[in-house]
């Protein structure tokens, strides 16, 4: 076990150094950069070429490259050029923000999935599961932006049960009660629209793996021990389907990612998702740059969890 | 041979194909005793494995008719709860493929130890355990300790069959059904499989129907031989006559195509045609006839039925006594295989 996460961890090395340097080259292949856009007119070019010079925006990509991975390796992200300080700093309290809406949004996305699912595949054919499956065509078919207007809507503004933008009410101090219930009560409705949503992958994938499950050959031994429908279930067929919903989990967390740089603009949720799509208007590289690689080595980090995961639940690839 | 444990009233077991019904067994009707060994033989399709499993109640979506006594208990029509409660206790199955039929997540002594606590779950866990390693110990398995925390797909296939039996016979139960165990393995395997179960055999004192397509292994191991075709018993003799005296043409058909060191036969007799399938089986007349056609159609029986010809030895239709095999597979060749 402890062989093959070492292993494992080892292989996530050199993908996120590859990442970093796609990242930078993309980021680089960007029309315009800082000094292109809010400069003013009446400034001399040859000024502007100086400071390109002094900044090293001139340099060869690898040059560049290498002085910017050494600052990101020492945690330092480089100043934001729009808002004139440390990237870090900027997207400290982003990446907390995000980090609670994706928790909850995950948390949720399960809380409906597992119990949707089961019913579904279980009573597979039945009315419960057309109810069930009819609403998971209805998700696969709603565009998550404009779903998630329709609740920011319906519960924003009509019923006004839910806050419509921030994330935490003004003038409360963290570490407070009232503070944290106030994050949870702006977290709700956004993690609530994107996880209605995302969770419909999992029900049909939930569905599919028990009624698959529920034709295999261990089944009928159950089933000749004596053993009831309920332990039936309980002891193999729900374990030996919940197994792909683990593999998946780290395509949940890329496709969170995805939800989120939606969700946080609608809800105007201030998170790395709204920083993203802001920066990239802007062309503020240094935040651009350090977003994407997050998001990147989020997904690869999912990934990692997933097979940690599997190899928990699955004996039968752990590595030796 | 002592009491009946199991009989078997015009079975009828059917399958909805579209919107009908097909029946994969039909108006099967068989007795086993106990300290018997029943064999059923017949081709792939031929109705056995879903014989076993309507026997078991396995079946989840067929419609099974007729009567299934248990020990003179009307099994076929009692409640789920209460087949639970025979179903790995008094009655036990062994299965043809072990690996799918071990859950792979399920570390081997859990998967014995379950059918154990579930027809009792007042001895306690370490007591149950012991049993396990005892039961692991006596299908063959050499350290059976270790092998309690093995995961199914870590033992061979022979270990894993050991351990399907294991698992059947764990609560010793009165009736054991094999379903064709040793299909899926080697040839060496499989003679120690056999000889495990023979060892059985006269250990637990239960009704044991075994299911093949091997006539070596009937040999070895019957007492008494159902013939199945289609569907249909067409033959059922105790081992030694219908060795000896095979009449009806499939059971005929059958040991002819055993290939024998003793005859030198310059072709290996084949059936012609094939087993119909479900939907295209003839439900009137002699199911048998279509790959006899060189056998007078007038030698059929119109409703062909079981006729007990000798006392224990039944044959379906009468056309057996017209029946002869084509000039070229050079007449009718049979030996006992064992």
């Amino acid at each position: 076990m402890w062989k093959f996460t070492v292993r494992r961890i080892g292989i996530m090395i050199p993908q996120i150094a590859l990442l970093s340097i796609l990242i930078f080259i993309m980021a680089k292949m960007m029309p315009g950069d800082a000094l292109s856009g809010l400069i003013d007119p009446s400034i001399d070019p040859a000024t502007i070429e100086a400071m390109r010079d002094r900044l090293g925006l001139n340099n060869p990509w690898h040059i560049q490259y290498v002085d910017w991975i050494k600052g990101v390796i020492q945690g330092d992200f480089g100043q934001s050029f729009r808002f004139k300080m440390p990237v870090t700093e900027l997207i400290s309290q982003r990446l907390i923000n995000t980090f609670w809406l994706s928790l909850a949004t995950l948390i949720l996305t399960y809380l409906i999935a597992i119990p949707l699912g089961i019913t579904s595949g279980r009573y597979n054919d039945t009315w419960a599961d057309r109810l069930i499956t009819g609403y998971t065509y209805v998700g696969f078919a709603a565009p998550l932006f404009i779903f998630a207007l329709i609740m920011v809507w319906i519960f924003g503004f009509h019923f006004g049960w839910f806050p419509t933008s921030g994330s935490v009410k003004p003038g409360l101090s963290p570490g407070t009660f009232e503070y944290v219930l106030s994050k949870i009560n702006h977290l709700m409705l956004p993690a609530l629209s994107m996880a209605l949503i995302a969770t419909v992958t999992t029900v049909q994938y939930l569905r599919s793996e028990i009624i698959d499950t529920k034709q295999k050959d261990f089944v009928v031994t159950a089933r000749a021990k004596g053993a009831s429908e309920s332990r039936v279930y309980n002891r193999h067929i729900l374990r030996n389907s919940l197994l792909p919903i683990a593999a998946f989990f780290g395509y949940e967390i890329t496709g969170l990612i995805g939800g989120t740089i939606f969700i946080e603009n609608i809800f105007g949720y201030p998170g790395m998702g709204q920083l993203f799509l802001e920066s990239i208007t802007l062309r503020d590289f240094s935040v651009v740059t350090t977003v994407v690689l997050i998001f990147g080595i989020a997904s690869i980090l999912g990934a990692l969890i997933s097979d940690i995961i599997l190899s928990l639940v699955d004996p039968r690839i752990r590595i030796k | 041979m002592g009491n009946p444990i199991l009989e078997i009233e015009n079975l009828r077991t059917s399958f909805r194909i579209k919107d009908n019904y097909y029946a994969a067994v039909d108006d099967v009707s068989l007795t086993v005793k106990k300290n018997e060994l029943l064999a059923i033989v017949g081709e792939s399709g031929c109705g056995k494995s879903a014989l076993a499993f309507s026997i078991m109640g396995l079946h989840s979506k067929a419609n099974v008719e007729g009567n299934i006594y248990f020990k003179g208990r009307d099994i076929a029509n009692i409640s789920p709860a209460k087949l639970n409660e025979l179903r790995g206790k008094e009655m036990g199955m062994i299965f043809q493929d072990s690996l799918s039929a071990l859950n792979p997540l399920m570390i081997i002594g859990d998967q014995i130890d379950e059918i154990i606590y579930i027809h009792n779950n007042k001895l306690a866990k370490k007591d149950r355990k012991e049993k396990v390693i005892d039961l692991l110990d006596k299908v063959g398995i050499l350290h059976p300790a270790f092998t309690y925390n093995q995961f199914p797909h870590e033992l061979s296939g022979g270990m894993r069959q050991r351990v399907v039996i294991a698992m059947a016979i764990a609560n010793e139960p009165e009736l054991l059904i094999a379903d064709e165990p040793t299909t899926a393995l080697d040839v060496t395997i499989q003679s120690q499989i056999l000889d495990l179960l023979k060892k059985l055999k006269e250990d637990i004192h239960a009704g044991i129907i075994l299911i093949t397509h091997d006539l070596g292994v009937v040999a070895e191991m019957a007492d008494r031989v159902a013939v199945m075709y289609a569907g249909q018993i067409v033959e059922i003799a105790d081992v030694y006559t219908l060795f000896e005296n095979p009449l009806h043409p499939y059971t005929r058909s059958l040991l002819n195509s055993v290939p024998n060191s003793n005859v030198v036969q310059s072709e290996l007799h084949v059936i012609e045609g094939i087993v119909p399938s479900l939907q295209n089986l003839p439900r009137e007349g002699c199911r048998f006839s279509p790959r006899i056609p060189w056998v007078d159609s007038s030698a059929h029986e119109k409703n062909p039925e079981l006729h007990e010809v000798n006392p224990g030895h039944f044959v379906r239709c009468t056309c057996y006594r017209n029946f002869y095999f084509p000039e070229k597979s050079k007449g009718d060749q049979h030996h006992v295989v064992s």
